[in-house]
This record gives structure tokens, sequence and C-alpha cells, in this order.
């Protein structure tokens, strides 16, 4: 493809584009290692929005698709690691809850980069903000998201 | 008896202790001196490893201390002496005049702005100006003004007597006279602090010229409430400097002057200053000269290293004899770099002393006055067994008043000093203290009011995220009926602020837009209940750690980023709705992992407390690692040491010892767990409220490095160490430093590893004079009062060789052959013995962080819930931590620590009871199909079902439905995540409130344009 062709097909949103990005955090560990990035001051783009929830078991598979339905270009599914979790197991049941949500995510046709999931602990800041870069990376390459409503940026 | 303490003191050791004694109990004085509680620490921009904001982290404890009801504040208040004996003191206390009253004052300000009398500011270490009637900085508390006598022009002259005719409330008072009262107590804490070394006296350093300036100072420049707002300027022409050199050990580690003593901070707090300046300003260049780098706690390797590859700070091994002021003013240094030999001058722009710690002067007068015993260095003397007990029964000291030390071995000194004095006392117990008190809850009228608070934090958040316009976009968000900057929103006075605010504006929610609610939510929510609100109606949005430090470099899009995180915790919080909390009982016992030094101590600390104690230890024998030790520091046998712990330990009634024994199982939580115990080959249930977590660490075993293993003559520091106690017969004895640490594999400094080796080349040169002993070091790190050994090492012929970490010895045999970096050249010692200074190694950390779901850090050790002021806590709460198993330590931390653990558990042991979660689940009956899936999901086993009659129309039949036990319920929230029918809800964390946020985080607002008062939104 020629370069011309390239910048034909490629969504003109993507110049300078952020997309917006939802992570759900546990209150004990990946909310932690938001924290700890921000101590370390480990940069990362602009592009996340964090809600945080006391455990990862806490997040509805309704929660996710609720994001997407608002406009999300990716969702994040973070916790503690396994065996770490503040509430003995939250983090499994989430484990087992994702596999589903996978599936019916790919089932609408949703690339797989837009739904993650990520063990993150409360000191592992620079992980944290690694994990942030390479999502944005990742979804800047492949633009916004197919189920976005009308007129969200 | 009595049981009240008096703290002496009110910097960061006072104000723990103080909390510590008030929550376990003791009605506790704080005596201040200065105007203001909160000590160096108020005064400093940020603080080591983490470059957290010194005052975001100090504040809350400020507030804290006001606030509780068993804490009485006797601030500009001198204790003159201390008479009687343990369970009963008389402490003489002068309060100085302040000319105003305190009960009259309500720290408008207003008198500070009229005064026309301008004098040198302390808290900015003398680079600005006050008034002669002041409030010493905004956080202060208390929050009264205070005149300086020495200046005010009415005290002085008899002119002016503006203040008195300005204050609103006639709280000034120009009649007051100083007035002696006198305590009665049970015991005393002294945490007097240190004064910052006065380097005047060092006429070489040129201290007179205005571009040198102390680290203090420069500590100020960077801060944001400081006389420059935080650009580093020069003070004699106000011009930004483009090289700065930091001289270190100034005031430290100079028997000349006295100051044989190492200062245990500067190192630290050099590299910190210089990573800010940095952060403030790419481009300038940031020289440190040092003798050694003594980064020896946790992290700060890692932080050292940080420096140097990614700010390019650069250390120079060199002392510079003077700072040469060259005629044209300007600054240089001739120094002689000790790794080249090479002389080199070099002109810098600014030059910053890193003073030591002194003694303070109020200190010794209160060491002299009472009878208290002092050290050669002119510190409160203790031994290493008791390390926060003076020699006066029943006083005890805590901080820098015992030696220099850092923040979290002070945070962890002053709860151990809380410790030893609530055992003393622990028969009156609860005799003078007074519950908390808070106004009724306002009913919840229907529409959402809601206030915001945008933080500026200083310059954390402000120089990133634009804080005027956030404030100007949360007006405009459905709901918010008030919407404000602060400066600090955690200060006292912004407190105060908030609470009229509600008042004023009937407000019914709160969002603070801020810093981190896992240590800031608590705060504000006391703020909220204070002021008749429910604390559930509190959110607070994470604009600090979650955007203004990550985004340090992207303004525009920060802000946009801060309005978003704004408008999601506005739009969660128009639906919470009030919550309580339900008091449960609580197990008054205590568990103690380990039975070490410090395990053993912590036992005993809360046995002595009055609580009953489980001591679990895996090995047979008491005593963990130092039962391998034979000598200590000062010359003491460990197993005498041990064999006098141990037998307290067996002959305390209120401990259970298990030996040979392993903690299987935990369940429950804060106040109530159960363990589960395998002891000779049973498994014991024991139950209890709180468990300190003391396993230690285990010897690095060097295996392949330095051909350890290929050699009998090979050993390691803890091999040696052992050989010593029977004697050890070498002519010449060669020790390796750091074998294993501050290494790619292990980044972290061993800490005790250059204390020991030294230790025990002293021991060798005294049994044997004639023996050759050489230290191959890199960085000697004989930190504090240590450095006394270090010198006398020098003085017996030890002969200590830097090495470079690039070009490390090698061993062949028994043959070292070194290449000394100061002469620049290889050294071959034949040697009898090669010892290899190994550092600790996490133990089996893996299996008791499981247990009790508790972090480890990147090492393995376990990871405290605040590197600064929560040392010896976790973020899971009734689960405390001393010892080597949160990093290395000597052998007098570890006691520090472990009575610091206790001291921590007995504010939960001491309680009546625990107050479970609010923010827990709730199920709605009329939707639930009693299927339950909820009970399967629940780790607490919180929901059952029970048999429910149910009337439809005219059809009555018996189901299942499920409760939830509102005791048992932790409030994770699975069970709402997993009902199928949709009946539980997550109070606090409901569908609604979390859908909420995420329908709030992209109504994304493009741009606000703000005209003459007219405020324009694009949508
Ligand atoms: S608390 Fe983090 S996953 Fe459960």
């Amino acid at each position: 493809m020629s370069a011309e062709a390239v910048a034909a097909t490629t969504p003109a949103k993507t110049d300078g584009w952020e997309p917006k990005i939802v992570a759900f955090c546990c209150n004990w560990c990946s909310y932690g290692g938001a924290d700890s990035a921000g101590m370390g001051r480990f940069q990362q783009p602009a592009s996340t929005r964090i809600i945080r929830v006391m455990c990862s078991g806490r997040i509805d598979p309704l929660h996710v698709f609720n994001a997407f339905l608002e406009g999300a270009d990716a969702v994040l599914v973070t916790g503690c690691h396994i065996g770490d979790c503040h509430y003995v197991n939250g983090n499994d049941k989430t484990k087992i809850k994702y596999k589903y949500l996978e599936n019916v995510v790919r089932e609408l046709g949703i690339e797989k980069e837009r739904l993650q999931l990520n063990w993150i602990s409360a000191s592992e800041g620079e992980r944290f903000a690694n994990f942030i870069r390479d999502v944005t990376a990742q979804i800047k390459k492949l633009g916004p998201s197919p189920l976005k409503p009308e007129g969200v940026a | 008896m009595k049981g009240s303490v008096a703290v002496v003191g009110g910097g960061i050791a006072g104000i723990q202790a103080a909390l510590d004694l008030a929550d376990s109990g003791y009605k506790t004085y704080l005596i201040e001196s200065k105007p203001s509680i909160g000590g160096v620490m108020s005064q400093l921009d940020k603080t080591f490893p983490t470059n957290d904001c010194a005052m975001c982290i100090l504040s809350p404890k400020l507030v804290e201390t006001a606030r509780h009801p068993n804490i009485e504040l006797l601030g500009y208040s001198d204790v003159k002496s201390i008479s009687g004996k343990a369970g009963d003191f008389n402490v003489k206390v002068v309060r100085k005049a302040r000319y105003v009253d305190e009960t009259k004052c309500t720290g408008c300000g207003t008198c500070t702005e009229k005064c026309p009398s301008k004098v040198s500011d302390e808290y900015n270490a003398g680079m600005s100006k006050r008034k002669s009637i002041y409030i010493p900085f905004a956080q202060a508390i208390p929050r009264v003004a205070t005149i300086d006598a020495t200046h005010c022009l009415f005290l002085t002259k008899g002119k002016c007597g503006v203040c008195k005719k300005v204050c609103g409330p006639k709280a000034v008072d120009y009649e007051q006279k100083d007035k002696e009262i006198e305590l009665n107590v049970g015991s005393v804490v002294i945490a007097t602090g240190f004064k910052p070394f006065d380097p005047s006296i060092l006429k070489n350093y040129r201290f007179d010229h205005p571009d040198v300036i102390t680290s203090l100072q420069f500590e100020r420049l960077l801060s944001a409430s400081g006389p420059t707002q935080g650009h580093v300027t020069k003070q004699s022409d106000g011009k930004v400097p483009k090289n700065v050199a930091f001289i270190q050990c100034v005031g430290s580690r100079n028997p000349r002057i006295n100051r044989k003593h190492c200062s245990s901070v500067c190192c630290m707090y050099a590299t910190k200053e210089s990573i800010i300046a940095k952060e403030h300003d790419s481009e300038l260049d940031i020289t440190i000269f040092q003798i050694d780098v003594r980064a020896y706690g946790k992290n700060f390797e890692e932080f050292y290293n940080r420096a140097q590859k990614e700010y390019g700070i650069k250390y120079i091994n060199s002392r510079p004899p003077e700072v040469i002021v060259n005629p044209d003013n300007s600054l240089s240094l001739k120094f002689e770099d000790f790794n080249t030999g090479d002389l080199v001058a070099k002109n810098f722009d600014l030059v910053v002393l890193s003073i030591g710690l002194d003694p303070a002067d109020s200190t010794q007068a209160l060491a002299r006055s009472s009878g208290i015993a002092l050290d050669d260095f002119g510190n409160i003397a203790t031994t290493i067994e008791n390390p926060v007990e003076t020699s006066v029964a029943g006083i005890y000291v805590c901080g820098v008043a015992q030696g220099p030390k850092d923040i979290p071995d002070t945070v962890a000194q002053a709860s151990a000093a809380a410790s030893k004095a609530a055992a003393l006392l622990s028969g009156e117990r609860g005799t003078l203290i007074k519950e908390r008190a808070f106004p009724d809850e306002k009913p919840l009228s229907p529409e959402p009011r809601i206030g915001v608070f945008v933080c500026h934090c200083g310059i954390n958040i402000g120089s990133v995220v634009n804080v005027p316009n956030v404030v100007e976009y949360a007006k405009t968000l459905p709901g918010v009926a008030h919407a404000q900057e602060m400066l600090y929103a955690c200060s006292s006075d912004s407190q105060v602020t908030i609470k009229d605010a509600i008042a004023k504006n009937n407000l019914n929610r709160v969002v603070v837009a801020s810093c981190t609610p896992r240590t800031h939510e608590p705060l504000f929510q006391n703020t909220c209940r204070e002021a008749g609100l429910n604390p559930y109606l509190f959110e607070l949005a994470n604009i600090r750690e979650h955007c203004s430090w990550v985004h340090m470099k992207e303004k525009d899009k920060a802000t946009e980023k801060a309005k978003a995180i704004v408008q999601m915790a506005v739009a969660k919080s128009a639906l919470f709705q009030p919550l309580y909390k339900q008091k449960v009982s609580l197990i008054n016992k205590a568990i103690v992992l380990g039975a070490g030094v410090a395990g053993m101590t912590a036992a005993l600390d809360i046995a002595n407390n009055g609580y009953h104690v489980t001591l679990i230890e895996k090995e047979k024998e008491l005593g963990g690692m130092l039962r391998e030790m034979t000598e200590l520091y000062d010359g003491k046998r460990p197993a005498d040491v041990l064999k006098d712990l141990i037998s307290k330990v067996s002959a305390n009634k209120n401990i259970k010892i298990m030996n040979e024994a392993k903690l299987l199982k935990v369940e429950g939580y804060l106040g109530n767990f159960r363990g589960v115990v395998l002891a000779n080959g049973n498994e014991i249930t024991v139950d209890f409220g709180a468990a300190v977590v003391a396993t230690g660490a285990r010897n690095f075993e060097p295996s392949g490095l330095f051909n350890y293993g290929s050699d009998k003559r090979i050993v390691t520091q803890a091999q040696f160490e052992k050989m010593l106690g029977t004697g050890v017969n070498a002519k010449t004895i060669t020790m390796i430093q750091c074998v294993g640490a501050r290494s790619k594999e292990r980044e972290y400094c061993g800490r005790t590893c250059c204390v020991d080796a030294v230790k025990n080349a002293i021991r060798i040169k005294k049994a044997n004079s004639s023996a050759n002993v050489y230290v191959l070091y890199r960085d000697m790190r004989t930190y504090g009062v240590n450095e006394k050994m270090y010198e006398t090492a020098r003085d017996l012929g030890v002969l200590f060789i830097k090495y470079d970490a690039d070009k490390p010895p090698k061993v062949q045999d028994s043959t070292v052959v070194v290449h000394d970096s100061m002469m620049n050249e290889d050294i071959e010692i034949t040697s009898d013995l090669v010892v290899l200074s190994t550092p600790l190694v996490a133990g089996e950390n893996e299996e008791i962080n499981q247990l009790f779901k508790i972090p480890l850090d990147k090492n393995k050790f376990f990871l405290e819930a605040h590197p600064k002021l929560r040392p010896v806590d976790f973020a899971t709460d009734g689960v405390f931590l001393c010892g080597s198993a949160q990093a290395p330590k000597l052998i007098d931390e570890a006691i520090s620590q472990a009575s610091a653990a206790a001291s921590r558990a007995c504010t939960i042991l001491s309680r009546k009871f625990i107050e479970t979660e609010g923010a827990i689940s709730v199920v709605n009956e009329a939707k639930c199909i009693g299927c339950g899936t909820c009970v399967t999901v629940c780790p607490y086993n919180a929901p059952s079902l029970y048999d429910a009659t149910v009337k439809v129309e005219e059809v009555t039949y018996t189901t299942k439905k499920s409760k939830i036990n509102p005791a048992a319920c932790k409030g994770c929230g699975s069970c709402a995540a997993a009902c199928p029918a949709g009946a539980i809800t997550a109070q606090h964390f409901s569908s609604k409130e979390i859908g909420e946020a995420i329908d709030a985080f992209d109504k994304g607002v493009k741009s606000i344009f703000i005209d003459k008062g007219v405020v324009e939104v694009t949508v």
C-alpha cells in the first residue's frame, strides 16, 4: 500500500487522538499500584479513568459492557495477584467471569486488545504505568471502539 | 500510679507516641516548645525514598492529634524538670506567654496581616520574613497566633498595638505572663528531636556568602510553601543557578569539632533534594561531594541508583576542604577526587551544605535537670537491649533525641516508647480518658447538594493541573452547590473551611479532589462527621497520584483528566446514602509469629500491657538469629541477652509458647481472627484479635561468588562471627563487603553488614593487635552512632580499602587481589581467612503473606503500610510487622520495631469493641430468588439462606431467601457481582453508583471558556 492509501484507510480520528480507557481497580492492590506509579512519578498517557472497587470480585460483567456502551475504547479489569486478594479469593471469581466476558466481547466483534485483565500489586507502580502505556499504544493503533456511541470523542 | 503520660516534644516522634498512647487508653499531654507541633518534618518538602510530600503525610497526623479527645496539647511550653518515680512523676512546665489567648484566637490571621513589624522567618530557615505576630505555617497546630516578644513593637517599645485593635475576638493580651504549671503523670516520653547543625562555626565553608546555604534552606527553596514557591533561585541575585554542589558531612563525621557521629539522613536527603531539583529544572547540573554514600535503608540504594541513572546526578568521592569566594564574588570548590586522585577546581552557582543533626539544647538541659544519663554524643543514653529506656525507670525516649535516625525509624521508636509507657501503667488504662463525641447527623434532604474542594497540594497538583479551571468546571456539574480551591485540603484550617462550607451551603455530599483515598479518606470522613454529615456521604477524587504526578509534562491533558475524575466522583456521590457501622466484640488476645529477638520482645510487650499472647516459633529453640551471634556491638554477650529475654518470656503468665509449630490457616478479620496451628502433630485452634509478624530473615549463601565453597578459608561473615566465639587463629584476615548485595540480582544494601564487619574487625584487633585486618568496601555504611566503631577500627589499625563495583576483588585460594580505587593500584593480600559480608535475604515470607493476604516487596520482604509513617503496620487491619522480616536491621532497631508493633497491636487490643465495615452488602428480599450463589461465593460465610413465607396475591408459599450477616460481611462486593437476580447491593459501590461514574467518565467537556464571569461550556 502506498503512503496515501494508508492515510486514506486510517481513520482521521487517530491523529493525535487519545483513546479513553476505563480501568477497574481493586482498592487493595491495583489501585495501590496506580498510587505507587504516582509516588514513583512513572509517567503514563492521560488516557485512563480509574474506577475504584473494593475487590476485583465486585466487577460485574455489566459494568464492563456499560463502559463500552458509554464510549470506552478499552476496558481494563485489574486486581491483586492470584492468592493475594484481600478478600481471600475475589480475584479467582474475577478470572472466571473474565473468561465469560472475553467470549462475549469477541462475539460482539470487539478486538481482544480492548478488554484486558492484569494483576498488579500495590508496590508495582512501574508495572501499572507500563501497562497503561502499552494498552494505550495498542488502542491508538486500532482506533476508536466500534461500540462508541455517536458524538463521543 | 497514674493513667497519664507526658510526651515532651511535638515533632513526628512525639506525635506518634502521643497518638498511640491516647488510642490505647491513656490521657496524654503533648508538650511542644515551639508555637506549633510538627517539628522539622513540617519544614520538609518531600521525604525519601518515595518522594512523598512531607506535609501531605504529616498533616493528617497533626489534625488527628488536635482532634483526639485524650491528647491535651501544650504548645509553646517548655519542660523545666521531671521529678518523682515511675508511675508518679511531677513534670514542671512553663507555658510561655503567647500574648494571645489560645481559647479566644480563631486563627483568622487579621493581626498578622496588619502587623507592621517584619522579622526573619525561621520556618523558611531565615530566607523570608514573617510578622512579629504570626502563625508559623498554614497547617500549624494549634492554629493560634503568637507574638514574638523580642520583636513586637508594643512589647519592646510600647508603641503600635495594632494587633490588639484589629483582633475581632479580643484575643490579644499584652499583659499575659509565662505561667508555670505542674503535671502529675505516670510516665514520661522524651521526644525532643535535634537541632540542625549551625555551619557558621566552620569558617572555611563561607556560610556568610548568600549562595552558600544549608540543606534545610535548600529544602525550603524546593517547597511550594517556601520563600520562592518552589523555584530554586540564588539568594544573591535571584537568578536561577546552573550548577549546584552538595557538600556532605557538614557537622558530621568530624572529630575536630567534636561531631563524631554520622547523621544518618544526609546522604539520602541530599539525593532526594537533588532529584526534586532536577524534576523542577532538568538542565540543572548537580554534584554531591561525599565520603561514603550511606544508602542503607529500605529502598535507599534503589533511590541512589535512580538518582545517578535517571537524573544524572553526579556523586564525587571527595570532601572539599573549603568553599572559595572568588574576587567577583562567585563560588568555587577545589577538591581532590579520591577515585582518580585528580585535583580539580570548579565553579558552582550554589553550594548546599548538608548539615548534620546536633543534639537539641533542650534535651541536654532536661537530662541534666532531671538526672537522665546522656551518651558520648550528647544523646539520651540507652542500651542495645532496651533502646527506648532511659537511665530513669518510667522515662522513655524516642526519635533523634536517642541518636540520629530517619523518619520511619523515629516513628517506630515512638510507638516503642509508647508501648513501654503503656505497659508500665497498664493497671490504670482507661481511668483518665474521654470518649469522642460527635454532633447528631443532619437529616438528609432529597436533593443532592454537593460541595467540591479541589486541592493544589502546594504545587504537587497545582503545578500540573489548572486547579481554578477544574473548580469552575465543577461548578457547572449537576448537583454541585459549592466548589472552591484549597492550598492543602488536608491542613487543619482546611478542615474548618470545609465544615464552614458544609454549614453555609447546606451541603449534603462532599467531594475532595486531592490525593489517594487509601491514605486520606478517614481524615475527610471525620471532618464530614464533625459537620453532622454521615461519613459515607464523602468521596475522594484522586487527582494527584493518578493525575498530576503521572502526567507532569502534559498539563492540558492532565487538567482535562482531572475534570473527568472530579466529574465521576460528583456523579457517584450524588447517589450516596448514609451508612452505619456496627459494634462487635473482639478477642483481646494476640499471636506473634517468630520467636527471635523481635518476636519475643513484641510478645513480652503485649503481655506486659495485660493481654494474652501466643508465641509461635517454627524451631525448637527460641532466639532466632541472635543465637548465631557471639558478641553485640557494645561488647555484651548475646547469649546473656537471650537468656534474660527467654526467661522473661517463659515466666510470663500471659504468654503461651508454641515451639516447633507452624501457622497453617487464618480466617476472620481485625479483632476476630481464628488460626490453626500445627504443633506436635496436632492441629490447634487459636483465636486472636491482632497478629504480629516477626519471622525474621536468613543469611545469604554466596555460592559461587568469590570462590565461596571452593576453599574452607573462604567463609561468610556469619560463619566468621561464630568462629570468633571460640577464637580465631589467623594472621591476616580480609573481609569483602557487599557480597551478593548492591548488585544486579539484589539491588538493596544489607544495612547491617558494614557494622558487623567493623565490629568483628575490632574483635580480632583487640584479641591480637599484630593481626592484619583488611576490609574491602564500596562505601562504609556505619551510620549514626556506629560511626564511632568505624573510627575505633581505624585507630586500631584495621585497613580499609575502597574498591569499585566494576572492579570487584578477585579471590584465588585465599589470596585476594583488589584494585584500590583511591590509590588506583592493584593490591595482593595473602590471607589466612577471607570473610565475605553477605546481606540478609527474605525468609519463607511467601507462606505467611498468603495466610494474612499481606503484600511482599520485590525482594520478598514484607511491605509495610507506608514507608514513612506506618513502618510497622500492614494495610490489612490488625496485622503488624517487625524486625528483619520487613528489611534487614540491627538488633536494637529490631527491638524498637518489635515494641512498636506491640504498641500498635495494643491500640486494637485495648478497644472495647470493633466497628464493622459500614459499606457492606444487603439483600433485597423481594428480588432474591434463593439460589444460594452468594452463599457459595462469599469467603466469610456472611450470607445464609432462611425459609421465608411469601405471599403473592392469593398464594402463600415457602421459599429460600438470603440474608447477609452485617458483622461478617467485609464489603468486597463479590456477592453483588455474582447475584443472577440483581438482588444484592454492594452499598457505596452499587451498580448504580459505579454506573454513574462510568457514565460520567466521558461526558467529556472539550473546553471551557471563562470570560468576564460568563462560563461557557462546550460538550
Ligand atoms: S482485593 Fe484485590 S482482587 Fe480482591
